[in-house]
């Protein structure tokens, strides 16, 4: 049995939550840019998973995590270029088109990494942390949360500067407007099209940048299906949120809570089965949806190709 | 005449053309070499039937249709007016016959949202041009409240507001006074007063008549398409009320005039006259009830009100109205009546019987019907035969369904009784019944209601979207109904039907009934019109 409340011990916990709860954020924010606009991106865990191997490759070989982060993040985006053109421009079901793309990233990632790395299995090391000075040296808190990598810092930058792309710029107003009634925006003189396929681009890099997130910060490794479901999770966490930033960060690191807790019950002597520690997350998303699916909501347009004279 | 005679001072020179204008659709022909100018600071009626071709040839001004044949000219010069966008450059500003107001977001969000340059939501500079467009048309519009929360009226001045504010010369409105109370329509027309004054043309849309008469410098009449008549401002000026409305209805109908029924039907249905109701019976409160909702309360969804409380009690022969604003509660109600939604709280009694927690089949064996507004997704089954859409409702019954089979004869027996009956034009009643038109369509559902011994009736929006003979044809039935004995719940969203056929109009608001007029004087529809209006404005500015 392990003390449980040392400040080690709740220190590599706090760790562990944000650990698991950054590529959540990150992939949340691409996904609500997406549905504000009325592209439902289920394409998202494909694209993390895009951007988790090509992050770590380019990590690999060039020892660079900069240069990894960036080629995760392009990963995500010519992905979602793919999804621009059979669901914005050609306006084909963004259901079927997503999922495809989900499958096709699991499975080119994981033939690539077999094929490559499957003997080797490589592992990257520590990434270089980004102190905070002073509040860094504190105790539990210092070097839990404020000796983080310098991408962590990036992730909540980037999750503000979201937020007040939708709520105070002309840009976010077209964004909402393209996913609330796109006949408005058109008959404003807007351009859905060019709107959504805008976001839809952002979407793609914000997954490849949480996948990247993922494998190189808080993994260290690429594993082939190594997201395990959090592009889904990302999709629920959006749909809870409604574009409220804030939402999409508190339930994200709930849901790092839940798979720090399972990490925790797996070292204290409860006995309880690794399969059903690993159900916690879910179990918690599914507790999440049946608390608040009726406060879920999702913007009309969500779905809708749009089609200018079609009714 | 009317005071816009006043139009003479400003320029003569069309300020948009449009030259030999043709649209045409798979199977339609939309327009067809429509040529007509439009002269700034005059107000130019485009009067026709549903289908005439008037949302075309708006469509085609506004940049969302390209025209096939012909060409604009706006000020002398050939345009091409490729995109919404094009249409405000060129300024044309358009309000739609249907909400383009995103009803999530505030007045000045759905202000902002056809402004460009700058990154950032100029929320300061909007105010004031708002202002600025307020006082032009003579209105105060509350730039924080939510669009959800406006009246119809405050909407369609939010609409104006947003066509004009990059400083159009050209305001299109597209129906803007069918679901307007008339308060909100004087509003309406003294606003447009203003903008011609200052020199704005205006293109008014609309089927009234009496309307255009009033309203219009100048109008132009479409049929099928094609421009029919047109009457400038000289001659309109020298016509009076009757020889304008004898001379537009024959522009309207041709020779149809005759088909859709006698001349006081026809002048009703072109809104050439305001409808009243003659009551045949003084008081119903004798009669049984039939329909009986206590306290009966309705989930709300994030796009539509539930009901909330609402009680309601209709009699025997007794047509009940219900007047609102779409969305607040109309679709709830009448299916919270049908069975197909659920009471929360409260009870639904029929002929006296708790029928709360009854469903919808059950309902129907005590006589209960509903005519649903959806008439295509909900009212018909489109990829089944016309006469297996009319029995869809005795699936199961004796005699036409003898163990477990369908009974082919009996069926089309029935089908072809029904056909006749209801008028319903279709190939053969095997053909599919999605292949008809909106009109026979609707007959079919009414053939299907009304027949099998209904004592209640719910009506949504029964004449939404049809022709004028289908419209005509559509009432009488109604009245037939509750002539018989048949109790009615009409609800609709078009003032002159309700007033034309209740005996009492109940005002819904938010989901709840927030009034209710006797129908016994000319002035009913003034009275409706104050509850719509003042309900919204007490309670809409504290949810």
């Amino acid at each position: 049995m392990i003390d449980i409340f040392t400040t080690t011990f709740i220190a590599t916990f706090i760790a562990g939550v944000i650990a698991s709860a950054i590529p959540l954020v990150l992939g949340s924010l691409g996904e609500t840019l997406g549905e504000q606009s009325g592209v439902l991106n289920l394409g998202i865990e494909g694209m993390m998973l895009f951007g988790a191997y090509f992050g770590f490759v380019t990590t690999l070989e060039t020892n660079s995590y900069f240069l990894g982060l960036l080629a995760g993040i392009a990963a995500g985006f010519v992905m979602s270029i793919l999804m621009v053109m059979l669901n914005i421009w050609l306006g084909l079901n963004q259901i079927v088109i997503g999922l495809a793309l989900t499958m096709i990233g699991g499975g080119i990632t994981s033939v690539l990494y077999f094929s490559t790395y499957g003997q080797t299995t490589p592992r990257l090391g520590q990434p270089d942390v980004f102190p905070i000075p002073v509040l860094s040296d504190l105790p539990v808190v210092g070097s839990s949360i404020f000796q983080q990598p310098l991408a962590f810092w990036i992730a909540l930058v980037l999750a503000f500067v979201v937020s007040v792309v939708l709520r105070n710029t002309n840009f976010g107003l077209r964004v909402r407007a393209a996913g609330q009634n796109p006949n408005s925006l058109d008959a404003a003189g807007g351009n859905v099209v060019r709107t959504r396929t805008f976001v839809a681009l952002l979407g793609g890099a914000f997954a490849g940048f949480g996948g990247a997130y993922l494998a190189l910060m808080s993994a260290g490794t690429f594993t082939p299906f190594m997201t395990s479901g959090i592009g889904y999770i990302a999709i629920v966490v959006t749909m809870l949120s409604r574009g409220r930033i804030l939402w999409v960060i508190a339930s994200s690191f709930v849901y790092g809570i839940s798979v720090s807790v399972g990490t925790v019950l797996q070292l204290t002597s409860f006995d309880l089965p690794t399969d059903v520690i690993k159900m916690l997350p879910f179990v918690a998303v599914m507790i999440t949806l049946i608390v608040f699916a009726r406060s879920s909501y999702v913007p009309p347009a969500l779905g809708v190709p749009y089609t200018r004279g079609a009714r | 005449m009317n005071a816009r005679s006043a139009a003479a001072t400003h320029s003569n020179t069309p300020v948009v053309s449009m030259r030999h204008v043709g649209k045409v659709f798979p199977g339609v022909i939309a327009n067809d070499d429509i040529t007509l100018d439009i002269r700034p600071g005059r107000v130019h009626c485009l009067l026709g039937e549903n289908g005439a071709g008037k949302s075309t040839l708006i469509s085609i001004l506004a940049g969302m249709q390209q025209p096939d044949t012909g060409w604009i000219e706006i000020d002398g010069q050939k345009v091409n007016i490729s995109s919404p966008r094009s249409a405000m450059d060129y300024g044309i500003g358009v309000v739609y016959q249907h909400s383009t107001l995103i009803s999530t977001m505030t007045v000045l969000e759905n202000l902002m949202l056809g402004v460009t340059g700058g990154a950032f939501l100029n929320r300061e500079s909007a105010r004031s041009r708002l202002t600025e467009i307020s006082a032009m048309l003579g209105v105060e519009i509350d730039p924080d409240a939510e669009a959800a929360d406006l009246a119809l009226g405050q909407q369609q001045q939010v609409e104006i507001a947003k066509a004009m504010w990059k400083g159009s010369r050209v305001l299109i409105l597209d129906e803007p006074t069918s679901m307007l109370a008339p308060q909100a329509i004087a509003d309406l027309d003294a606003s447009v007063e203003r903008l011609t004054k200052d020199g704005i043309a205006v293109i008014f849309i609309t089927h009234k008549l009496r309307e255009a008469y009033s309203m219009g410098d100048e109008v132009s009449v479409l049929r099928r398409g094609r421009l029919i008549a047109s009457i400038d401002a000289e001659t309109l000026e020298g016509l009076s009320e009757e020889k304008f409305t004898n001379a537009v209805l024959a522009a309207m109908f041709g020779d149809d005039i005759s088909a859709i029924g006698d001349r006081n039907d026809v002048e009703l249905l072109s809104g050439a006259k305001v409808a009243t109701k003659v009551r045949t019976k003084s008081s119903r409160s004798d009669e049984k009830l039939v329909l009986h909702l206590a306290d009966v309360t309705t989930p709300s969804t994030p796009t539509e009100f539930g009901v909330s409380n609402v009680s309601l009690k209709l009699r025997a022969g007794e047509v009940i109205g219900v007047a609102g604003i779409d969305g607040h509660g109309q679709s709830a109600l009448a299916e919270v009546v049908a069975g197909q939604v659920r009471a929360t709280s409260g009870s639904v009694f029929l002929d006296g019987d708790d029928v709360t927690k009854l469903g919808v089949r059950a309902r129907q064996e005590l006589g209960l019907r509903y005519v649903t507004d959806d008439r295509l997704h909900e009212g018909i089954v489109t990829d089944l035969s016309v006469a297996l859409n009319l029995l869809l409702k005795q699936i199961g019954k004796l005699p036409y369904w003898k163990r477990g089979q369908i009974s082919k004869p009996d069926v089309d027996a029935e089908a072809t009784r029904l056909v006749e009956a209801f008028e319903i034009r279709t190939p053969s009643i095997h053909a599919r019944a999605g292949a008809l038109s909106g009109g026979n369509i609707q007959k079919l559902l009414l053939a299907r209601e009304l027949s099998h011994q209904p004592t209640v009736v719910v009506f949504n929006k029964p004449t939404y979207g049809l022709d004028l003979k289908t419209v005509n044809r559509v009432r009488k039935i109604v009245k037939d109904f509750a002539e018989q004995g048949g109790a009615v719940l009409l609800i609709s969203t078009d003032l002159d039907e309700l007033v034309e056929l209740s005996d009492r109009v109940a005002i819904i608001s938010r989901g709840r009934l927030v009034g209710e007029v006797e129908n016994n004087s000319p002035d009913t529809a003034r009275q409706v019109g104050e509850f719509m209006v003042g309900s919204a404005h007490s309670e809409g500015n504290h949810v």
